[in-house]
């Protein structure tokens, strides 16, 4: 079967209108998981930034745009997408470039959203067509608006089952003069999750925790990152050094080198090239030391403070069964030949609204039919 | 304002109504006396007054629970109310309604510093929120001007935000998790002390959906360590143009101050007649707000006030002390109550992108003229939320449709300029009729598809956010179903 490539919205909707079978939408193809049920239908045909504003944190893009276009043009004026999107092609061993339709669907985020929050903290606004060809408009493109029901969130991360992205709004932040990273090596994971608690819980603006059981060179290191102003981040680094007297610290004042040990952590580099399944747990920064040990994981570490834990385990090891009830939820990024959902089974009270919402917005069921559902 | 007509069957049965609700709360927390009904009858929007069938004040998520089973199966509308200060009437009754009122749900649940998060009963108020971690320097971000008044609860309906949601966000991006009551009877738990949804994310539709989803008893709301200090700087300026360039230099050379608030001059002179903060009269005024150490704080301000003077202040004056910094946020802190001094206003709340300010402003000044009502602007400048106020006399016969028919024209613009609106007060039933501006049909479905789900009767709080005739079909059959 030959990919649908629409080249407008009204292209879309009218593919959509006339499908006869489950499409399976895809951005640039790096996310590859799962089963991809249906005939492909491809964003890259909605392409383009239309409006940026640095002066007002603002830029609106086709969801079909490559995040690349989008971080080059906010680079030259020296902005960022600050809720960091990890890049997924090193995991998952994939190519193609990723979409800004693609981050939005799966609210993508990386270290710095315990900080500042996730794709969806950062949506303004969308555009899209739903399950029955309707282009539906929600939110805008300012950053305070409560106007009706905020649909964007509810696009952020529904991962096209609701409707296929044609235009995204986002605000994006200045990028900081410089950052710094305080490290403390050899602590065991209860510790370290202390430690990075404690540092996201001072008044130093801290943007990223981290913690590697088995660092570069095989022994723990937790990672504590700071952005900002010269002076600023100079003092910070030593107020947070303050803050443990009695650790073995180092200090990386190398822009360079900490956003190399960052785009690491945000990549789940320590990941790539093995095998097994690939799972990300959000939960409670304190429960996850004894979360972590259920797993019988082959390999973990630790990002949000320990509220995200990446695991790598035996490939069809349902985790999930492992952890039983917990505050929280695991999902499969990688998965090889398994059967188990790709997102963790809901309550029954929740599961019967988001799929009423589903029907509403996809009621013939042809939007990525099975991605979010069993 | 046109409201529904009161469901006769509904008045005919209240003693019934009534009965049944009794016998699933103490004797205290139901009323249904019209004497006594008449306090729930309006909210912060005073203008329109009804007041609802009887009135439950609830304790525990079971009882809210126990009313809505009851309610649904009766029929009967339900209007949840915090503490009854939205200023968009999105707590005000129908006759034939129930107010379920959350106020003495006020319970702090759980405070966790090392996961930074305290879970509350919504009936607490946003200040008391702070008010429960601020002994260990914690704080509640969110701090709309209410915050010493209004509820979780309704900071949850409306999402609202605050002057410092330009580094902090809005509720929606401080709130975790809640408890929600169905409109059936049933609890739901969304979210929690983790982050982001392991499906749809069901709680960023929540957030916002003004009581008309379900009733939010408990919130999981995100804590933060209070910053070393803060220090304002005040900027004047003689053209609006040029204050509204200098916000877009701020923010383009890489500051993210906490607050950049923006008044107009008959803003200014009502804040000084009122407050005496000692305001210079230009035409334009900003406080700009940022925090740190104090050593970061000189490095950030240096910045900011390079960028002022390149645009030829009127006056520059920073804040060397408490008391300065004091003086500086009295005039602006005072604003509304300064304006209510001297006359009846309406507060608008629409939001615009901030390089269309000069122009908007401008229009609104023309439009002042030919409606012969006076505007006062204050403004969040850094992230476009704009506050007109439009003087008016409430004794005077027609004036309050005028400043409404202004104030809507006003809406139209900042809809039309590329902005929203209500930035942050909600729609309610004041801006109902205006959502056909900003929405096209096929919009305003998918919104209301959402309440099909979550109350298919549409029961809850149902003659606001969407015009009356766009929900005509639905409410009705609630009605037809009896």
């Amino acid at each position: 079967m030959t990919s649908l490539k629409p080249q407008s919205e009204a292209e879309l909707s009218e593919a959509i209108k006339s499908a006869k079978g489950p499409l399976h939408i895809r951005g640039g193809g790096t996310r590859r998981t799962g089963a991809e049920l249906g005939q492909v239908l491809e964003t890259g045909g909605l392409s383009g930034i239309s409006l940026y504003e640095p002066g007002a944190l603002t830029v609106v893009a086709g969801a079909g745009t490559p995040l690349s276009e989008i971080e080059a043009a906010l680079n030259a004026e020296n902005q960022r997408l600050a809720f960091e999107p990890m890049d997924h092609r090193g995991l998952l061993g994939t190519a193609g470039e990723p979409t800004l339709g693609g981050v939005a669907a799966a609210n993508v985020s990386g270290p710095r959203r315990i900080q500042c929050g996730a794709a969806r903290d950062f949506m303004l606004g969308v555009r899209f067509v739903d399950g029955q060809g309707s282009i539906v408009k929600n939110g805008g493109r300012v950053m305070k608006n409560v106007t009706g029901y905020d649909l964007v969130k509810l696009m952020a991360g529904s991962q096209g089952t609701l409707g296929v992205l044609t235009e995204v709004s986002l605000k994006v932040l200045p990028k900081p003069e410089t950052m710094a990273c305080l490290l403390i090596d050899g602590l065991n994971d209860r510790d370290a999750i202390a430690a990075m608690t404690r540092a996201m819980g001072s008044p130093y603006d801290v943007t990223g925790t981290a913690h590697l059981p088995k660092g570069l060179d095989g022994t723990p290191v937790t990672m504590i990152r700071i952005e900002g102003f010269n002076a600023s981040v100079a003092y910070r680094l030593e107020q947070l050094a303050g803050l443990f007297p009695n650790h073995a610290l180092r200090r990386e004042t190398d822009p360079e080198a900490v956003a190399k040990g960052w785009a690491y952590i945000r990549d789940a580099e320590p990941f790539h090239g093995t095998t097994g399944d690939v799972w990300r747990i959000s939960t409670k920064p304190t429960d996850a030391p004894d979360l972590a040990a259920k797993l019988d994981a082959k390999e973990v570490f630790y990002d949000w403070s320990g509220g995200l834990i990446w695991a790598l385990t035996p490939e069809g090891s349902d985790i999930r069964a492992k952890l039983g009830a917990f505050d929280g939820h695991a999902t499969l990024v990688r998965a090889s030949g398994t059967t188990l959902p790709l997102f963790h089974p809901q309550p029954a009270p929740v599961a019967m609204l988001s799929e009423g919402v589903r029907r509403k917005f996809d009621p013939r069921g042809i939007l990525n039919p099975g991605l979010m559902t069993a | 304002m046109e409201m529904p007509v009161p469901n006769a069957g509904l008045l005919a049965r209240k003693p019934d109504i009534v009965a049944r609700l009794a016998a699933v709360l103490p004797s205290d927390a139901l009323i249904s006396d019209p004497a006594e009904t008449r306090a729930y009858e309006c909210d912060a929007l005073t203008a329109y007054r009804c007041p609802p069938l009887a009135v439950a004040l609830p304790s525990t998520t079971q009882e809210v629970s126990a009313i809505l089973k009851i309610c649904h199966e009766e029929g009967v509308p339900v209007v949840p109310r915090g503490s009854g200060t939205s200023l968009a009437g999105g707590a005000m009754p129908t006759a034939d309604s129930l107010i379920l009122g959350v106020s003495r749900m006020n319970d702090v649940l759980e405070t966790d510093y090392e996961n930074r998060i305290i879970r509350v009963q919504t009936g607490r108020t946003n200040l008391s929120v702070t008010g429960a971690v601020e002994e260990n320097d914690f704080f509640y971000a969110p701090d709309p001007s209410s915050q010493l008044a209004c509820a979780i609860a309704g900071n949850i309906a409306m999402n609202s935000g605050g002057a410092h949601c330009l580094k902090y966000g809005v509720t929606t991006n401080n709130l975790m998790g809640v408890t929600m009551v169905l409109m059936d009877g049933t609890i739901v738990e969304l979210g929690g002390a983790h982050l982001d949804p392991a499906g749809l994310d069901l709680l960023g539709v929540i957030c916002g959906s003004e009581g008309q989803l379900g009733v939010v008893t408990e919130a999981t709301l995100r804590i933060l360590h209070k910053p070393e200090g803060a220090r304002p700087v005040l900027i004047a300026y003689d053209s609006n143009e040029v204050a509204g360039e200098c916000v877009s230099d701020i923010i383009k050379a890489g500051v993210l101050p906490v607050a950049i608030e923006f008044m107009d001059r008959p803003c200014i002179e009502a804040c000084e007649a009122f407050a005496k903060a000692g305001y210079p009269m230009c035409e334009a005024l900003l406080i700009v707000e940022v925090e740190g150490s104090p050593a970061e704080i000189d490095e950030q301000l240096a910045l900011i006030k390079d960028i002022a003077q390149r645009h030829n202040p009127v006056e520059l004056r920073e804040a060397q002390d408490a008391d300065e910094a004091g003086r500086i946020w009295l005039g602006r802190k005072s604003a509304f109550g300064a304006m209510g001094q001297i006359n009846d206003y309406m507060c608008l709340d629409g939001t615009i992108p901030v390089s269309s300010l000069p122009y908007v402003l401008r229009r609104i000044g023309e439009m002042s003229k030919e409606y012969g009502l006076g505007v006062a602007n204050v403004f969040h400048a850094g992230d476009g939320n704009m506050h007109p106020l439009i003087l008016f006399n409430a004794n005077k016969e027609g004036d309050l449709e005028l400043c409404e028919a202004f104030g809507a024209d006003i809406l139209r613009l900042c809809v039309e300029v590329g902005g929203c609106l209500t930035g942050e007060h909600g729609v309610g039933i004041e801006k109902r009729d205006l959502m056909v501006d900003q929405y096209a049909p096929e919009d305003l479905e998918a919104q209301m598809a959402i309440k099909d789900v979550f109350d298919a009767q549409w029961l809850l709080n149902p003659a606001k956010v969407f015009p009356l005739a766009a929900s005509e079909t639905r409410r009705n059959m609630a009605i037809a179903a009896e």
